[in-house]
């Protein structure tokens, strides 16, 4: 039987909605859920906005505020008499991310080995010692960052420490799920071939994961970058100091500067670790979500 | 630099230039090597870094995290512990704040950065400039870092978590928008078609033909910008925007050692669970979203 489409009556398609209510429309029942779901976000989002005062006249006038205070002010950028200078913290801020990197890196080389499932026998050493590297992970650089400059005093060596620890748990995580994705074939290869203990673990395993390491090194550095920039907000060295300065000085047009220094040297970094990168791996991988790679 | 004696794939021609290879690889690895060892003492001299220097400071750093804790001891661990966090209302106070702020945040950016998103999708921008102009916009939005917008909303909305709220709301636009546009350049274009046969506006092309392609994927990233969001709320409150980073700083200018540390346990238990949360309802929502298609 043909039916054709000027058949069809709008009473055919009510009697097919009769007949098959699911296939038409969600039951209620998963109606009320996804009304509860929806209000529910709705009812919190406007609570937030009165509780943070949007609604109060203080929010118009900080808009208001903002836009020709800051805004306008930012426009042009002054005070390239001091470029050479603020070129200068920027080369230590790059100098803290790279030595906080590679810091990191040689901490997390001998850990990621211990967290590896398939290196390390006893299963609490290397529960233990993944949970560390989260627990070094969760806390923020700027924390650190504090926590160091407390301990250690100002300057960069709190920011390279802060960097050293937070990258050591984000390395040993990286790391170690590139061990484990260890092809098993290419030991074996090494073994029968007659190789001792050491000459698996150097034509066995470290061919397979130094490419691996080495790319999310730099990619790290490359973010590093961006977090090294803004660590001296609490002293801890770097161009973040002097931006902090101006902004806290309002000295809006300085702080544009350094804002589109900031903005380039990192867009350079970018540029240089991807043709690094490219050259040294053949890793051609399309950058990340941009901003907070180290939670990926 | 082979000899004529040694033809084409014999074992002699084989050897000759295996040893050109190794000796090439050697060159350049070492070149390399140079070249990272004077990056790295040209920063060394830039960070002012040396190896004494970290040394003297090992110690120092874990003279301070052994007075984060105070003394606990077992008969007394009640009375101890109720010390220790003499503070709980008002820090738990400030986590509920730090939350709520990285909860709005997340809503009002991905609510705009979601709009923004299909003008700087390629396929979805009817002009070229709109889409370069939008790509840019936000590309600065995202590359300024959050607690920098903090800075800045500071002054305009003064000390509170409202600055704090816009400064992660703004970085969230940036970053949610250029993901969603991925996203979008990404769907298959028959859908779009079919709505723009029918006679479909704009609009319709997105609502019928866009939004149920990406919904599942913008779900899976707002999830994930949610969890960023609350660490970045936990530290806006170093600048004065807010949230329980504010009571951190101050506890540690003020030298509070067992308040800090208490604060700390606080964080890093909030961020942990948020993890395990987001992590949790990612699956779920991800899960729901391929078994309806």
């Amino acid at each position: 039987m043909t039916v054709r489409l000027a058949d069809i009556t709008a009473a055919d398609i009510a009697a097919e909605r009769a007949r098959f209510p699911r296939a038409y429309a969600p039951t209620p029942r998963e109606r009320v859920h996804f009304w509860l779901i929806r209000g529910s976000g709705a009812a919190l989002t406007v609570y937030c906005l009165y509780r943070f005062g949007f609604f109060s006249a203080g929010f118009l006038h900080g808009v208001s505020k903002f836009g020709a205070v800051v805004v306008a002010q930012l426009f042009p950028p002054t005070g390239f008499a001091n470029l050479p200078m603020f070129v200068m913290v920027m080369g230590e801020t790059i100098a803290m991310a790279f030595i906080g990197t590679l810091l990191g890196a040689v901490f997390a080389f001998p850990l990621s080995f211990l967290a590896s499932r398939n290196v390390t026998r006893s299963r609490p050493l290397q529960f233990g010692t993944r949970r560390f590297a989260d627990l070094l992970r969760s806390f923020d650089y700027l924390i650190w960052a504090l926590i160091f400059v407390r301990a250690i005093g100002l300057g960069p060596l709190a920011g390279i420490m802060a960097i050293a620890i937070v990258e050591t748990g984000t390395f040993v995580k990286l790391y170690s799920e590139a061990i484990e994705n260890l092809d098993r074939k290419q030991i074996d290869g090494v073994m029968a071939a007659g190789g001792d203990g050491l000459q698996r673990i150097r034509f066995g395993v470290l061919p397979q994961v130094l490419p691996m390491m080495l790319s999310n090194t730099l990619y790290m550095f490359e973010h590093n970058v961006r977090s090294a920039s803004i660590l001296g907000i609490v002293g801890a060295g770097g161009i973040g100091f002097l931006l902090a300065d101006r902004l806290r000085a309002y000295e809006l047009q300085e702080a544009c500067l350094i804002i589109i220094l900031i903005i380039v040297a990192v867009y350079a970094i970018d540029y240089l670790s991807k043709v690094l990168r490219e050259r040294l791996i053949g890793d051609h991988r399309r950058r990340e979500p941009v901003d907070d790679a180290a939670q990926t | 630099m082979t000899t004529p004696a040694a033809p084409r794939g014999s074992p002699a021609r084989f050897e000759v230039e295996y040893a050109a290879y190794r000796r090439a690889k050697r060159i350049y690895a070492a070149l390399f090597g140079a070249a990272f060892v004077v990056c790295l003492g040209a920063a060394a001299i830039t960070a002012k870094f040396d190896v004494v220097t970290l040394f003297q400071g090992l110690p120092r750093t874990t003279e301070f995290l052994v007075k984060l804790v105070p003394p606990i001891g077992l008969a007394t661990f009640a009375h101890d512990m109720s010390e220790w966090y003499w503070g709980i209302g008002k820090w738990l106070d400030s986590l509920l704040n730090t939350l709520l702020m990285a909860y709005l945040a997340t809503v009002i950016g991905t609510a705009i950065g979601g709009f923004l998103s299909f003008f700087a999708a390629r396929n979805l921008a009817r002009h070229y400039l709109i889409y370069w102009v939008m790509r840019r916009l936000l590309e600065i939005a995202r590359t300024v870092p959050d607690i920098v917008w903090a800075l800045m909303f500071v002054i305009a909305f003064g000390i509170g978590p409202l600055a704090g709220i816009l400064a992660i709301t703004v970085h969230t636009v940036g970053a949610q928008g250029k993901l969603f546009a991925e996203v979008n350049e990404n769907i298959s274009p028959l859908p779009i078609d079919g709505v723009r046969a029918a006679g479909g506006t704009w609009f319709q092309e997105i609502r019928f033909a866009v939004l149920p392609q990406v919904i599942p994927n913008y779900m899976s990233y707002t999830f994930w910008r949610l969890e960023l969001n609350v660490r970045s709320a936990t530290i806006v409150g170093f600048v004065g925007a807010g949230g329980i980073g504010h009571d951190l700083f101050t506890s540690v200018q003020l030298l509070y050692f067992a308040d800090v540390g208490a604060i700390l346990l606080i964080v890093v238990a909030t961020i942990m669970l948020i993890d395990v949360l987001s992590e949790m309802f990612r699956h779920s929502a991800i899960g729901k979203a391929s078994f309806a298609q």
